[in-house]
C-alpha cells in the first residue's frame, strides 16, 4: 500500500458550511476522484451537482448518465481507464447498480459509491430517510462477495469518510459504499477541509513489472493483485466469468473454489483493518446500544437519559457497517447484559449483531419505519426494558 | 525452430488473436469468427498502435469476441458494453474503443444505452453482429428477429415488429453507419477501417448466420446456405434513407454505408463550451 | 495464360490447421480458382477438415482466410516460402 498526496487542485480547503451530499462531493474530489458518473435521485443529486460545478476547475469528467445501469458501467471502465470514479445513489438506483457491483467485485475494481438512503421499498419515500438499504449493501448482487460499507453520521464525517472509502477501495480493489442517509446528506454543518498537504491517500495498485509477464489477477503478497490501465500494452483480458490468473475465463467448480474464497478472505481476513468504531463508556457497561448514521445522533439522547435514571449504557457506533466486527460484538456479548439495536428499517443489522451474540447477550431491536428519524423516549424504553 | 511454430508464427492472426484461446466456443458454421477476421483486417491497414485498441463486448455468442482479440479486451456485463465503453473512452481518451457485440446485448437489454451513446456522439465503433436472435441461451426471440421466423419462445412464429438498426443509430445522432453480411468480407473491412480513422460514434450492423438455432428452427439449412442466401438476397444501396432499411424475413437486405458525417465528438463539445462559458478557469480534459 | 510484360501472378502457398477445422465448407466453397476440397478425413473433434487440391491454381488472393471462422487456413506467398523462409509473410 502507497500512500501519496493529493492533486491540491481538488482540495478546498476552509471551513464550510454545507451538507452531507456537498461534503461526499468534496470528499471525493480531495481523495483524486476525476470521473463521475452518475444519474438525478433524490436525495442525494446534490452530491452530482456539486460535482458537475466543481469538476471543470480541477480537470477531470461529469457525465450524467442515461441511468444508473449506465452509472456503475461506465465507472468500472473509467476505472479500467486509469481514473478514481466515484457516484452517489438512492435505493431505487441503489438496486439498478446491483449487477454491475458484481462486476466490480468479480473485476476486482475500485470504486465508491455513496448511498443517501430513503424509505422503501419501491419508490417509497423520495426525500424522506430511510436506513433500510444496509443488508442490500451486502447482499444486494447475486453470488459469494464481500464489500466494504461505511456510515457516516455527520457532514463532517461525510466527507472524512468519503477519503477513507477510496483508501480502502484502492487497498483492497473492492468497491466501497458510503451508506448515509436522507437525514446526514441534507443536514448543513461546518465541514473543516485540511491543506492538501495533510491528505494522503492510498495510491493505486500499479503492477511496474515486465509487461508480458503481467497476470492480472495474480496475486501480490498481499493478496490482492497489480493493476494496469488500458492503451499502457499490457493487452490484457478481464471478464465477468470465473477466471484465472490471467483473466481468461474457466468455467469450472476448481478455479471457482480459487477466484470465490480469494474474493471473501481479502476483506474478512483484513476486517481488524478495516473496521472503524467510536466506543463511547463501554467499560463495565450492562447495555450496549449499537447504532450508525443518524440514528447514532438521535440515540445519544436516549442513552443520557438512561444513565441519568442509573443504567449503565456504552455506545459503540458502526462507522464500518461491513465488514461486520463480529470480533468486538462477541466479546461484549459475554460481559454485558444485553445489545439494544435502534435503526431506520424493520431489523437489519440487528440480526448480524443477534447471529455475533450467539445467544451470549439478547438484541433487543427498536424498529422505525422510514420516513423520520426514532423519538429517544422510544429508545429510552427498550434500554430499561433491555435492563431489567 | 518446429516447423509447426514456424508456421504458427507466420500466422497472420498471430499478433491480433490470443491464439492460446483458440478453438473458439462457436458453432462449425457461425459467422463470427469471419467478422472477427474482417476486423483484424481493417485494424492491420487501419496501422493504428494497438496498444492504444480497447474491445469492449457484453454477453452473447458474439459478447466472446472480447475474449478472443489479443487488445485490452474486457467482457462486461448483458447490455452494459456501450457505458463501460462510454467511462474506458472518457477516462483515458487516447483509446480507440470499439463495442463488439450481438444484436441482443446491444439493442435488446442495452437499446438505452445505445441511443444515449450515439446522442451525445461518443466516440467509439459499435460493430454489431445481427443474427436475428439470442443465440447463446438458445435461440429465443430478439429485437432484430424479422416478423414471421420461428424462435424457441416464438414457436408460432415472431409477430412483433423488428428494429431497424441503421434507422436506429441515425435517428439517435451517429455519424457512421453501415450495414453488410458476414460474406462481403472486404467491405466490412473497409467499413470497420473508415469508422476506425473517423472520430465520432459509429455502427456497423454485419448480418451473420447463426446456424445451430435461427437456421435450424427456420429450416433454412446450414452456415452456409444462410450465408449465401443472405449474400443473394442483398442489395447495395450506399447512401440508401435509413427509413427504408427494415428487413422482413427471407426477403430482400439493403447493404451499404448509409450514414457518413461530420459532428463534434462529446469531448470536443465539452472541451469547447467549458472554455466558451469558464475561460481560463477551465481546466482543460484530454488534450 | 498469357501475361503482359513481367507481370507475373503471385503464387499462393496453403496452410490449413486442420485440428481448429470445425468443417464449414466455407473456404471451398467461396475459393475463386477452386483450389480446395473437402476431405474426407476426420480431425481430432470429428470435423471433414478440406485439402489442398490444386495449388498451382491458388493465386494468393486470400479470401480462404478472411472468410474462415475458425481462423484455421492461412496463405503464404510461395516463393518467400522457397527461398529459405524469410522476411514478412505478407505484402
Amino acid at each position: 500500500m502507497k500512500k501519496v498526496k493529493v492533486d491540491p487542485k481538488g482540495v478546498l480547503t476552509g471551513s464550510h458550511y454545507i451538507d452531507g451530499d456537498y461534503a461526499i462531493a468534496e470528499g471525493g474530489l480531495a481523495a483524486g476522484c476525476r470521473f463521475f458518473a452518475g444519474y438525478p435521485i433524490t436525495p442525494s443529486t446534490e452530491t452530482a451537482e456539486r460535482f458537475s460545478e466543481r469538476i471543470p476547475h480541477v480537470g477531470g469528467v461529469f457525465i450524467q448518465m442515461e441511468d444508473e445501469l449506465g452509472s456503475i458501467a461506465a465507472m468500472i471502465g473509467a476505472v479500467w481507464g486509469g481514473k478514481k470514479t466515484m457516484t452517489v445513489t438512492s435505493g431505487p438506483g441503489f438496486s439498478l447498480m446491483m449487477e454491475n457491483i458484481g462486476l466490480a467485485c468479480m473485476m476486482e475494481i475500485p470504486l465508491v459509491i455513496a448511498n443517501v438512503q430513503r424509505g422503501g421499498p419501491s419508490t417509497g419515500l423520495p426525500t424522506l430517510t430511510g436506513q433500510q438499504d444496509m443488508m442490500q449493501a451486502k447482499w444486494g448482487s447475486h453470488g459469494d462477495y464481500e464489500i466494504i460499507a461505511l456510515s457516516p453520521d455527520s457532514p463532517q464525517e461525510c466527507f472524512d469518510l468519503t477519503i477513507e472509502a477510496f483508501n480502502l477501495s484502492e487497498t483492497y480493489r473492492v468497491p466501497v459504499f458510503v451508506m448515509t442517509d436522507e437525514c446526514v446528506g441534507h443536514m448543513h454543518e461546518k465541514v473543516v477541509i485540511p491543506p492538501a498537504e495533510e491528505i494522503e491517500v492510498v495510491e493505486r495498485k500499479w503492477y511496474e513489472g515486465p509487461k508480458d509477464k503481467y497476470l492480472p489477477y495474480k496475486l501480490d503478497k498481499d493478496g490482492i493483485p497489480f493493476m494496469v490501465k488500458a492503451g499502457d500494452g499490457y493487452r490484457f483480458h478481464t471478464t465477468g466469468l470465473t477466471r484465472d490468473e490471467r483473466g481468461y475465463p474457466v468455467i469450472n467448480a476448481e478455479c471457482q473454489s480459487v477466484v470465490v474464497p480469494h474474493l471473501v478472505d481479502k476483506i474478512i481476513n483484513n476486517a481488524d483493518k478495516i473496521i472503524m468504531l467510536e466506543e463511547d463508556e463501554i467499560d463495565g457497561a450492562e447495555i450496549v446500544v449499537i447504532s450508525y448514521g443518524i440514528t447514532s445522533r438521535v440515540a445519544i439522547r436516549a442513552v443520557q437519559q438512561a444513565r441519568k435514571a442509573g443504567i449503565k449504557v456504552g455506545t459503540l457506533r458502526l462507522k464500518t457497517v461491513w465488514p461486520f466486527p463480529e470480533k468486538r460484538i462477541k466479546q461484549l456479548a459475554r460481559k454485558i447484559k444485553a445489545f439494544v439495536v435502534p435503526e431506520i428499517n424493520y431489523g437489519q443489522i440487528v440480526l448480524e449483531v443477534e447471529r455475533c451474540a450467539a445467544g451470549k447477550a439478547p438484541a433487543f431491536h427498536v424498529p422505525h419505519c422510514g420516513g423520520w428519524v426514532h423519538d429517544p423516549n422510544d429508545i429510552l424504553k427498550v434500554i430499561k426494558e433491555a435492563a431489567k | 525452430m518446429k516447423k509447426e511454430d514456424r508456421l504458427e508464427s507466420k500466422n497472420p492472426m498471430e499478433g491480433f488473436l490470443r491464439m492460446d484461446r483458440i478453438p473458439h466456443i462457436w458453432c462449425p458454421g457461425c459467422g463470427i469468427g469471419t467478422v472477427v477476421t474482417s476486423f483484424t483486417e481493417a485494424l492491420k491497414k487501419s496501422k493504428l498502435d494497438l496498444d492504444k485498441v480497447a474491445v469492449v463486448s457484453g454477453i452473447g455468442c458474439t459478447g466472446r469476441v472480447a475474449g478472443y482479440v489479443k487488445l485490452d479486451s474486457f467482457h462486461t456485463t448483458h447490455g452494459r458494453a456501450v457505458p463501460f465503453a462510454t467511462g474506458l473512452k472518457l477516462a483515458n481518451p487516447d483509446l480507440k474503443v470499439v463495442v463488439f457485440s450481438g444484436d441482443g446485448d446491444i439493442f435488446g437489454i442495452g437499446g438505452n444505452h445505445f441511443i444515449h451513446a450515439a446522442r451525445r456522439n461518443m466516440d467509439i465503433l459499435i460493430i454489431c453482429v445481427n443474427n436475428f436472435n439470442y443465440a447463446m441461451t438458445g435461440g429465443q426471440v430478439a429485437a432484430t428477429t424479422p416478423m414471421e421466423a420461428n424462435a424457441s419462445t416464438a414457436p408460432y412464429g415472431n409477430f412483433e415488429f423488428a428494429f431497424s438498426l441503421p434507422y436506429l443509430a441515425e435517428a439517435a445522432g451517429a455519424t457512421y453507419v453501415a450495414r453488410w453480411t458476414s460474406l462481403h468480407l472486404r467491405r466490412v473491412t473497409k467499413s470497420i477501417q473508415e469508422a476506425l480513422a473517423k472520430p465520432g460514434f459509429s455502427l456497423i450492423e454485419v448480418i451473420t448466420p447463426c446456424v445451430t438455432l435461427y437456421a435450424r428452427r427456420n429450416r433454412l439449412g446450414d452456415g452456409l446456405n444462410l450465408l449465401k442466401y443472405y449474400y443473394d438476397k442483398s442489395v447495395i444501396e450506399h447512401g440508401a434513407d435509413t427509413r427504408t432499411l427494415d428487413i422482413s424475413y427471407q426477403g430482400k437486405l439493403v447493404v451499404g454505408k448509409f450514414v457518413d458525417k461530420e459532428k463534434p465528438t462529446f469531448l470536443d463539445r465539452m472541451n469547447e463550451h467549458m472554455t466558451k462559458i469558464l475561460g481560463d478557469k477551465y481546466v482543460k480534459y484530454g488534450e | 495464360m498469357v501475361y503482359f510484360g513481367d507481370v507475373k501472378p503471385i503464387k499462393g502457398k496453403i496452410h490449413i490447421k486442420k485440428d481448429q477445422c470445425k468443417g464449414c465448407a466455407f473456404c471451398v466453397e467461396y475459393c475463386p480458382k477452386d483450389v480446395l476440397e473437402m476431405s474426407e478425413e476426420f480431425n481430432v473433434k470429428g470435423y471433414h477438415p478440406p485439402f489442398v487440391k490444386d495449388e498451382d491454381a491458388c493465386l494468393y488472393c486470400q479470401l480462404c482466410e478472411t472468410i474462415c471462422p475458425e481462423f484455421a487456413i492461412f496463405v503464404t506467398i510461395k516463393e518467400e516460402e522457397e527461398e529459405g523462409e524469410k522476411g514478412e509473410s505478407r505484402p
